[in-house]
C-alpha cells in the first residue's frame, strides 16, 4: 500500500496518538485494578474506540479487528455487564502491549498484517472470549411492566431487520372517538415496514368488567424505516393527546446511534442538540423535555438534567444519553486541549533552540564589540537585547520541558509485572511527577531508571516472610521521586528493603580485583563499586537481574547525560539511589576562565567561589577557611607548556560531596553558552563535556566537573 | 364441543352486543370453538374483545379455540399487513387449514 504525503503525515499523527492512547489505556487499567471508577472505564473505552476508528481510516484492518474485540469487552465493562477483576485487567494489559507492537510495526512501514504477529495475537483474543459472553438480550432499554402480559405476538419477518421500536398505548376513549389504533398502525406502513407487532393487554380488566368500547390494548411495534423519527412520530399526530407514544431506536440499533453520536462534529456541545442531530429524538420531544425541566426549575425544585428527563419520558434510552454525554465531554476536552497544547515536530523545536543558541553567541560578540568601541549608547541597547535574548532562550528551553510524570507512570506497569514475576508484593509510590525536565533527558532516562527499579525490586526489597521477621510491613514500597535542585533535576529511586550490604560488596569487590584487600573505603566509595562492570552480589541469578549486567550500563547512560548517581543506604531501612541530571542538554550558564591563550567554561552551578592562589605555592592543596582544598591545575591537566602568569586564581568547584579548586590564569566572568558536542573522534575524552564558541569567535572547552573530581579521588582512571 | 360462529362486523359498534353473546357462550361448555369465518370486519375493539374472552376462558380452565377459515373477509381494508400476519401466524389458535 502506498500512501501519499498527506496520508503519511496523518499516519504519523495516528501513530503518535495511538501510542499516547495506549499509554492512557494502560494507566487506566492499572488504576482500575485499585479502584473501580466509571470515569476510568469510559476513558479506556474511548481510547480503544478512537484507535479503532483511526486505524479504520488508514485501512489497517488487522488493528481494527483486534481493537474491536477489546472494545467490545470494554463496552461490556462500561455497560456494567462485566465487573472489573484482576483477571480481566491481566487479560487486557497484554492486549495493550500487542496493539502497541502493531502500531510500532505500522510506524516501521508494515501496513499489512504479519502472519506471525497475527498468531501471537490469537491467544490474547482467546483470553478475552470469556468476557464477551454478556447475558443474552442485554436489557439496557425500557423494561415493560409485566412480560406475562405479553399476549400475542403477530410476527412476520425476522426482528433483526427493524430499526425502530414503537410503544403505543392509546388513550382509553380513542375507540369512542372513532379512532382505531389498528388503523394508525396500518398507516405506519406508509413510512416503513412493520416487522413485528406484539399486543399487550395487561391494562384490561377481566371480561365481566371490561368496557368493550374502551381501549385497553397496548402495542409494541418493530418498524423498519428509513424515515426520520419526526415522520414516524407524525403518524400519531391525531391520537397523541392522552396516549403514550414512545418511539425509540431498537436495542440492536443502539450501537449504531452511539457511533453516530460520537461521530458528530458539533461545536455546540448541548446534550439535547447532539441527540437531536443524531436523529434519535425529535425537536418536539426535546422541547417538551426542556419545558419540563423549566417547569421543575420554576417549581423551585432541583431540576433534573435534560438527559434524565428524556430517559424518564421514554423518549430515548440511557445508553444513547450516555453516548451523547461522552461526546459532549469529548468536545469540551478537545476544546480544552486545543487551547492547551499543540503538537510540534521535535526537529523544528531543536532547530529553534539551535538558532537561539547562535543568537546568544552573536549577542555576546556584539556586546564585546560595543565595549571595545566604548559606545555607551550601543552598550545600553545591547544590554536590552541581551536581556530579551535571555528571555527568548528561557522560553525556548521551556518549550522542551516536559513533566517527568509520564515516564514515572510507566513504571506502574513495570512494578506490577515484576512483582508478580518475583512473587513479591510491592507498591509503587510516585511523587514529584510534575517536575519538569528537558524532553531529551526524559527520553534517555527511561532505561537507566528501569534498571534501577528492577534492581531495587529484585535485590533491595526482601520477601514478605523476611520483612515480617524484621518487623516491616509485608508489602514493600518502591518510591520514585523527582525534584529540582540548583540547576539539576534529581530523580530518586528508593526502596524500603534490606539496604546495601557493605561487607558483601567489599568481599565481592576484592574477589573481582576491583579493590585491594584491606583498603579503607567510605560509604560513597564502597557503594560506587556496584556500578563497576561485572559486579553483582545477588546470590541467585534471577531472570531480572543478578547477572551483573545493568548497573554499569546505568552509570554509563547517566554519565552520558552529564549526570551522576548518588547512593544512600541504611541496613534494613532501604536504599535511595538519586540521579542528578542537568535540566537541559543544550545551553548552560558558565563561568569563563583563561589558561594561557585558551579559554575554558566551567558550568556555573558547579562553581562555589573564586579565590586568589597563594603566591609561590607549589603544593597541590591550599587551606581554605580551615579546610584542606586540593587543586587541579588546568595547565597541567591540559598539558599546556607556556609559563603560568604571575598571579593565578582558584575556582572552587563542588559536586555532591567532593570539592576542589581549579587553578587558572584569568577569571573572565559569567556567560551563557551553547554546548556543541565534541566530534566523534573525541568522544572518549574525559573531563570535557563539549565545546562552545565565544563571542570573539574563539572555541572554549567546557569542563566536566563531576568527572574531573572523581578522577582526582580515584586517580586510577587516567585522563 | 360447543361452537359459535360470529357473524357480521366485530367492531366498536357491535362490541357491547358481541360481548354479551361471547360471555354467554363461555358458559355453555368446557370445550369451545369460535368460528370467525363469517366476520366481515374487525377493529381494535373486536380484537380486544377476543383477547378478553380468551383470557376469561383460560382463567376458568376452559379450552377455547378460534378458527378462521376465511382470511380475506377478516381483513379490513385498512389492515392488510396486520391481518395478513394475523392469518398466517394464526395468532389466536393453531388452526392449520
Amino acid at each position: 500500500m502506498n500512501l501519499d504525503k498527506d496520508m503519511q503525515e496523518a499516519l504519523l499523527t495516528f501513530i503518535t496518538e495511538s501510542c499516547e492512547l495506549l499509554q492512557d489505556m494502560e494507566t487506566g487499567l492499572l488504576e482500575l485494578e485499585n479502584e473501580e471508577n466509571p470515569e476510568t472505564v469510559n476513558a479506556i473505552f474511548r481510547a480503544a474506540h478512537t484507535i479503532k476508528g483511526s486505524a479504520g481510516l488508514f485501512g489497517l484492518e488487522h488493528i481494527v479487528r483486534f481493537t474491536h474485540v477489546v472494545e467490545s469487552v470494554l463496552d461490556a465493562l462500561r455497560g456494567g455487564n462485566l465487573a472489573v477483576s484482576t483477571e480481566l485487567v491481566a487479560a487486557l494489559l497484554p492486549c495493550c502491549d500487542y496493539l502497541n507492537s502493531l502500531v510500532r510495526d505500522v510506524a516501521d512501514g508494515k501496513l499489512e498484517e504479519d502472519q506471525n504477529i497475527a498468531d501471537s495475537g490469537k491467544p490474547l483474543l482467546a483470553a478475552l472470549q470469556p468476557y464477551l459472553k454478556t447475558p443474552a438480550a442485554t436489557e439496557t432499554g425500557v423494561v415493560y411492566r409485566d412480560h406475562a402480559e405479553r399476549v400475542e405476538t403477530i410476527a412476520g419477518n425476522a426482528i433483526g431487520s427493524g430499526n425502530w421500536l414503537l410503544f403505543l398505548q392509546f388513550n382509553e376513549n380513542c375507540l369512542r372517538d372513532g379512532m382505531d389504533p389498528l388503523a394508525f398502525i396500518s398507516y405506519l406502513a406508509t413510512v416503513g415496514e412493520i416487522v413485528d407487532i406484539t399486543t399487550f393487554s395487561h391494562a384490561m380488566p377481566d371480561a365481566g368488567n371490561m368496557d368493550p368500547e374502551s381501549n385497553y390494548l397496548g402495542f409494541e411495534v418493530i418498524l423498519k424505516s428509513e424515515a426520520a423519527k419526526e415522520s414516524i412520530e407524525s403518524v400519531f399526530d391525531f391520537i397523541r393527546d392522552g396516549s403514550l407514544i414512545h418511539i425509540l431506536p431498537l436495542e440492536n440499533r443502539i450501537p449504531y446511534y452511539v457511533e453516530l453520536i460520537s461521530s458528530l462534529t458539533e461545536d455546540n456541545a448541548q446534550l439535547g442538540e447532539l441527540l437531536l442531530n443524531s436523529g434519535v429524538i425529535t425537536r418536539r420531544e426535546l422541547e417538551e423535555g426542556l419545558n419540563a425541566q423549566q417547569a421543575q426549575a420554576e417549581a423551585q425544585q432541583l431540576p433534573a438534567r435534560i438527559g434524565e428527563i428524556l430517559v424518564d419520558r421514554r423518549v430515548v434510552q440511557q445508553p444513547l444519553v450516555n453516548a451523547a454525554l461522552d461526546k459532549q465531554k469529548e468536545i469540551q476536552n478537545n476544546k480544552i486541549r486545543e487551547n492547551q497544547a499543540i503538537h510540534v515536530d521535535a526537529d523544528r523545536l531543536d532547530k529553534l533552540i539551535d538558532l537561539v543558541g547562535e543568537l546568544v553567541i552573536s549577542t555576546a560578540s556584539a556586546s564585546l564589540l560595543a565595549m571595545q568601541a566604548r559606545n555607551t549608547a550601543l552598550q545600553e541597547v545591547n544590554a536590552e537585547i541581551i536581556s530579551l535574548v535571555e528571555e527568548v532562550r528561557d522560553s525556548a528551553l521551556q518549550l522542551r520541558m516536559v513533566p517527568i510524570g509520564t515516564t514515572f507512570s510507566r513504571f506502574q506497569r513495570v512494578v506490577r509485572d515484576v512483582s508478580k514475576e518475583l512473587g513479591k508484593d510491592i507498591k509503587l509510590v510516585i511523587s514529584g511527577a510534575e517536575t519538569e525536565v528537558d524532553k531529551s533527558v526524559v527520553e534517555k532516562i527511561g532505561d537507566p531508571l528501569l534498571h534501577l527499579v528492577r534492581n531495587a525490586m529484585d535485590h533491595g526489597i526482601e520477601r514478605a516472610e523476611r520483612r515480617t521477621e524484621r518487623g516491616k510491613p509485608a508489602q514493600g514500597t518502591l518510591r520514585l521521586n523527582a525534584y529540582h535542585s540548583s540547576g539539576n533535576i534529581v530523580i530518586e529511586v528508593s526502596d524500603d528493603g534490606s539496604g546495601l550490604d557493605r561487607d558483601k560488596i567489599f568481599t565481592k569487590a576484592v574477589e573481582r580485583g576491583l579493590v585491594q584487600p584491606g583498603t579503607v573505603l567510605n560509604d560513597q566509595e564502597l557503594y560506587a563499586l556496584i556500578f563497576e562492570p561485572g559486579f553483582s552480589t545477588a546470590e541467585q541469578v534471577s531472570k531480572l537481574s543478578g547477572r551483573g549486567v545493568g548497573l554499569d550500563v546505568v552509570k554509563r547512560n547517566i554519565t552520558a547525560l552529564r549526570g551522576v548517581i548518588h547512593i544512600d543506604s541504611a541496613p534494613d531501612q532501604g536504599t535511595i539511589m538519586s540521579i542528578h541530571l542537568p535540566l537541559t542538554l543544550a545551553i548552560i550558564d558558565g563561568f569563563l576562565a583563561g589558561v594561557g591563550d585558551a579559554s575554558y567554561v566551567i558550568p556555573l552551578d558547579r562553581v562555589v567561589e573564586c579565590v586568589e592562589l597563594p603566591v609561590d605555592d607549589s603544593r597541590d592543596y591550599m587551606e581554605l577557611r580551615g579546610e584542606v582544598l586540593p587543586f587541579i591545575r588546568l595547565r597541567q591537566l591540559f598539558r599546556k607548556n607556556d609559563s603560568a602568569s604571575r598571579r593565578q586564581n582558584v575556582i572552587v568547584v563542588e559536586h555532591l560531596d567532593l570539592k576542589a579548586g581549579l587553578v587558572v590564569d584569568r577569571l573572565m566572568g559569567e556567560l551563557q553558552t551553547v554546548i556543541k558536542p565534541l566530534g566523534k573522534l573525541f568522544s572518549h575524552v574525559q573531563g570535557v563535556d563539549g565545546s562552545t564558541i565565544l563571542g570573539s569567535g574563539e572555541v572554549a572547552l567546557i569542563i566536566d566537573v563531576p568527572t574531573l573530581l572523581r578522577q582526582m579521588v580515584f586517580p586510577g582512571n587516567a585522563l | 364441543m360447543q361452537s359459535l360462529t360470529i357473524e357480521g362486523e366485530l367492531t366498536v359498534f357491535t362490541a357491547a352486543y358481541q360481548k354479551t353473546l361471547l360471555l354467554a357462550f363461555l358458559n355453555t361448555g368446557d370445550e369451545l370453538e369460535i368460528n370467525l369465518s363469517k366476520v366481515s370486519e374487525i377493529d381494535t375493539a373486536g380484537l380486544q374483545l377476543l383477547i378478553s374472552i380468551r383470557r376469561e376462558a383460560a382463567q376458568s380452565g376452559k379450552a377455547l379455540s378460534f378458527t378462521m377459515h376465511c382470511k380475506r373477509r377478516l381483513a379490513t381494508p385498512e389492515l392488510p399487513r396486520f391481518t395478513q400476519a394475523f392469518g398466517e401466524q394464526a395468532a389466536f389458535s393453531h388452526n392449520e387449514e
